[in-house]
C-alpha cells in the first residue's frame, strides 16, 4: 500500500489548516486546529502542535509545508533570541513579525510556508501581523488563515468587536475554529489556543469532543 | 561552535545548492526518468510505555519484486540510549543514521553529556531539511534520557513529530490500526511488546514489502534489549540439501602452468624509525 504524493502544492506533509489571532482588551488569542496531512488525502497526524513559541510573549502560527514551517520557525527562535541578547530586553513583536518576513521573501521561490505572529511588547502592547506566502507583512486587529479560514471570513467579520474581554475573545476564537474544522476537511483534531498578556502565557487545549457544536451537528 | 558536527557546518541560512544541482541532473538523463532508489518496503513501529520506548520492525529488503535481504535490521543504533527505525531509502536511512550516531558520539565526548533525544532529533531535522526531501529516509526515533520517554517521527523533508505511538513505512497503515485500538498511556513492558510484535505481525500479513522476521527493540533507564529476532516467521523453510561441495567433487582435466615475466624496475630502501 503505497502512499505517493499527489502532485499537490505542498510536498510531504502538509499543515492544511486553519489559523488566526485577534486582539482583545490587554492581549492577544492565537490559535489552531491540529491535523497535519499528506497530498489532502491522509492525516499523518491529529495533533501537531502548529501555534509554536519564538520568544515569551511572541507566539506564531503555521501553515503550509509542515517540514517549510518548522525550519523557519526554528531559524526565527534562534534569531530572535540572538537579537533579544543582544538588545538586552524583550524583541518587539514587529521584531519577531520582520525575522520571519526576511525568510520568507528572501526564500520565497523554494519555501511554502505562511505564519500569524502574535504578542505582546511594552511598545505597543497586544499585535497581530500577518507574514503570508511571498513575505508580505500587515498588521491587523484580528486574523484569519489557513485553507479552513475561507469557511469562516463571514463569521469573523460579523463577530469581531474590539476590546473584547478575554473570556470573550476566547470563546470567539474557538467558535471560528470549530465552525472551520466542521467544513474544512484538512483542519481537525484539536485546537490549540494561547492567551498573551503582559502577565504571561496561558495554554488552553479543546478537545474535539468538547468543541462547540453547532446546529447541525 | 557546535560540539557535534565533525564535518564543516554549513553556512547560516538555507542552502538549496543541492537541489538546484539534482534539478541540473535530471535534465541530462533525456526524457528518461532519473533511477529510482531502492525501497527497503517495511513495517516499522514504536511505542511510549510506562518505563520507556518500544521499537520494532521487519526484517524483509526487497529489490522489486525478489526478497534480497531476509534479516535485514532496521532498527538502527544511535546512542547508548537512542535506537531509530528507518523506513524509505535503504542506503539514506542506514547512511543518515550513521552519520548522526557518529556526530553523537563526538558530541558526548567532547562536553562529557549523555545526548538527548531532542538533540538527535534537531541535528536529523536539519540535516534533512538542507537536502529537501532528496534525502528519503522516514523515521522512527525512540529514546531515554534524562527529560524521559520520547519518540518521534522525522519525515523526509524535515517535519518533525513528537508521538506516543507510531508507525511507518509501506505497512504503516495496517499497522496503525493495531495500535490505535490497543495503546493506551503507561502500558507494562510485556503488553507494550506484544502491542509493537502485533502491529509489525499485520504490516507484515497485509504489505508485500514486508515480510521475514520481527525485531523489537526495548530501551528503558535501566539499558537496551535488543531482541533479534523477537518472532521469526512462520514460513521459515529449512534448506533441503547441503550446498557445500568436498574438495575434488569438479574433476581436473588438465593443468597448466605459465610463470609471469617479471622484472624489477626501481627498488628502495626507507629505513622505519622505530626509536
Amino acid at each position: 500500500m503505497e502512499k505517493h504524493c499527489v502532485d499537490s502544492e505542498v510536498k510531504g506533509v502538509s499543515t492544511g489548516t486553519t489559523i488566526l489571532a485577534a486582539i482583545f482588551d490587554g492581549g492577544v488569542v492565537i490559535g489552531s486546529d491540529s491535523r497535519a496531512s499528506i497530498g489532502g488525502e491522509y492525516v499523518s497526524s491529529r495533533t501537531i502542535n502548529k501555534v509554536i513559541q519564538v520568544h515569551d510573549r511572541i507566539f506564531c502560527c503555521m501553515a503550509g509545508s509542515l517540514a517549510d514551517a518548522q525550519a523557519v520557525t526554528k531559524a526565527a527562535k534562534f534569531h530572535l533570541s540572538f537579537h533579544s541578547v543582544q538588545m538586552e530586553s524583550p524583541p518587539l513583536v514587529i521584531a519577531a513579525a520582520s525575522v520571519l518576513k526576511e525568510l520568507c521573501y528572501k526564500n520565497k521561490e523554494e519555501l511554502q510556508a505562511g505564519f500569524i505572529t502574535a504578542g505582546w511588547d511594552k511598545k505597543k502592547g497586544p499585535q497581530v501581523y500577518v507574514v503570508s506566502l511571498g513575505g508580505m507583512v500587515v498588521s491587523q486587529p484580528f486574523t484569519i488563515g489557513g485553507s479552513g479560514s475561507t469557511y469562516i471570513y463571514g463569521y469573523v467579520d460579523a463577530k469581531y468587536k474590539p476590546n473584547m474581554s478575554r473570556d470573550e475573545c476566547l470563546q470567539f476564537a474557538t467558535n471560528a475554529l470549530a465552525l472551520a474544522m466542521g467544513r474544512d476537511n484538512v483542519s481537525g483534531g484539536v485546537a490549540h489556543l494561547a492567551v498573551i498578556t503582559e502577565k504571561g502565557v496561558e495554554h488552553v487545549v479543546v478537545p474535539g469532543n468538547k468543541l462547540p457544536k453547532f446546529h447541525d451537528e | 561552535m557546535a560540539l557535534s558536527n565533525v564535518l564543516q557546518t554549513p553556512a547560516a541560512g538555507f542552502n538549496f545548492d543541492n537541489t538546484a544541482r539534482n534539478e541540473a541532473l535530471k535534465g541530462l538523463f533525456e526524457g528518461a526518468q532519473a533511477p529510482k532508489p531502492l525501497k527497503t518496503g517495511t513495517t516499522i513501529a514504536g511505542v511510549v510505555f510506562k518505563d520507556g520506548v518500544v521499537l520494532g520492525a521487519d526484517t524483509r529488503a526487497t529489490s522489486s519484486e525478489v526478497v534480497a535481504d531476509k534479516m535485514c535490521a532496521k532498527i538502527h543504533y544511535i546512542a547508548p540510549n537512542i535506537y531509530c527505525c528507518g523506513a524509505g531509502t535503504a542506503a539514506d536511512t542506514e547512511k543518515t543514521t550513521e552519520l548522526l550516531s557518529s556526530n553523537l558520539t563526538i558530541f558526548s565526548l567532547n562536553s562529557g553529556r549523555n545526548p538527548r533525544i531532542i538533540m538527535a532529533v534537531n541535528i536529523l531535522q536539519d540535516m534533512l531539511y538542507r537536502y529537501h526531501g532528496q534525502i528519503g529516509a522516514n523515521l522512527i526515533l525512540g529514546g531515554v534520557d534524562c527529560t524521559g520517554n520520547h519518540l518521534y517521527s522525522v519525515g523526509p523533508y524535515g517535519s518533525v513529530n513528537q508521538v506516543p505511538y507510531l508507525a511507518m513505512g509501506s505497512g504503516d497503515l495496517a499497522a496503525l490500526g493495531i495500535l490505535e485500538d490497543g495503546f493506551k498511556p503507561d502500558l507494562e513492558l510485556e503488553r507494550a511488546k506484544e502491542l509493537v510484535r502485533g502491529a509489525i505481525h499485520a504490516g507484515i500479513m497485509s504489505d508485500l514489502g514486508s515480510g521475514n522476521n520481527i525485531d523489537i527493540c526495548v530501551i528503558t533507564r535501566q539499558g537496551v534489549d535488543y531482541i533479534r529476532p523477537y518472532q521469526e516467521s512462520e514460513y521459515k523453510e529449512n534448506r533441503k540439501m547441503k550446498y557445500k561441495y568436498r574438495p575434488g567433487t569438479t574433476p581436473v582435466l588438465t593443468e597448466k602452468v605459465v610463470p609471469l615475466k617479471l622484472e624489477v624496475v626501481q627498488e628502495s630502501v626507507q629505513r622505519m624509525d622505530t626509536a
